[in-house]
């Protein structure tokens, strides 16, 4: 996919599980503090970090299991989750601010309250949401430096 | 305002970190959120902001992370267990913790200046 001199500067991938909530955040909260080290500004990383925590929640709220990246390259950031799980039935709808398939426990956390996706959108430039239903989603949500 | 003073209008306890080297090194408190639902925070807190949640969790406190804020008030009497404090503290965030409402902790405030985000 990324030939033609388009591979990514630098890249951090974690695994995340399922249900495991005291986990979650955590690598989010990684991501945070490599962008830092790079010396990328408060106000991308601020950005990244909201959509980073956003997609790592949906992933433990919702899946089995799945992976959360971030890729830096030059012009860019992006965060990718890839997940093993229930897929989402409609991604349109579930971009709606307010629209939840999240049980009371999640709600009881402070999340399933529907924003998760439309949180994704408003810090990204760009997001990407393809899903299947009893397999799993892919978000790949991107923020550009200028 | 300074966050001493934070502190006494809220009647509030400190559970995590140093209000007087915060007023001497940092902002002065002029905006706050309240809200019980990350993703509302998420969504709406801008930087510089105090955080004001009945939401003990782990979550809160990483979402303050997420969003540098750096002083986090738990209301209603809500106290955080050891393992909310220490990442708190790992990752230089105020806790501080008042016995009253979120509408009387808001409404104190608010009485003395403090703005939302509105």
């Amino acid at each position: 996919m990324n030939k033609n001199n388009n591979e990514p500067k630098y890249t951090v991938s974690y695994s995340l599980k399922g249900k495991d909530f005291l986990e979650g955040g955590k690598a989010s909260s990684k991501i945070k503090s490599r962008l830092k080290d790079l010396g990328i500004s408060p106000e991308i990383i601020r950005r990244v970090a909201i959509i980073a925590f956003e997609a790592e929640m949906n992933v433990i709220i919702h899946a089995y299991h799945g992976t959360i990246k971030a890729e830096i390259d030059p012009e860019k950031i992006a965060i990718e989750t890839v997940d093993k799980g229930p897929g989402i039935e409609d991604v349109e709808k579930a971009m709606e601010e307010g629209y939840t398939t999240a049980g009371p426990e999640v709600l009881e956390m402070g999340f399933g309250a529907g924003m998760g996706l439309p949180n994704i959108k408003r810090y990204s430039d760009e997001v990407d949401v393809t899903s299947q239903v009893n397999e799993g989603t892919r978000l790949y949500a991107t923020v550009y430096f200028n | 305002m300074k966050l001493q003073e934070v502190k006494d209008i809220l009647n509030a306890k400190v559970l995590v970190g140093n209000l007087k080297e915060f007023d001497e090194n940092s902002f002065a408190i002029e905006r706050v959120f309240a809200s019980d639902l990350m993703s509302d925070v998420l969504a709406f807190a801008e930087e510089r902001t105090m955080l004001l949640t009945g939401l003990t969790n782990l979550q809160a406190i990483r979402t303050a992370e997420m969003l540098d804020i750096e002083v986090v008030v738990f209301v209603r009497g809500k106290l955080p267990n050891q393992e909310i404090l220490n990442l708190a503290s790992e990752k230089g965030i105020i806790i501080l913790a008042t016995d009253n409402s979120m509408y009387d902790s808001c409404g104190r405030l608010y009485q003395k200046g403090v703005k939302g985000m509105s």
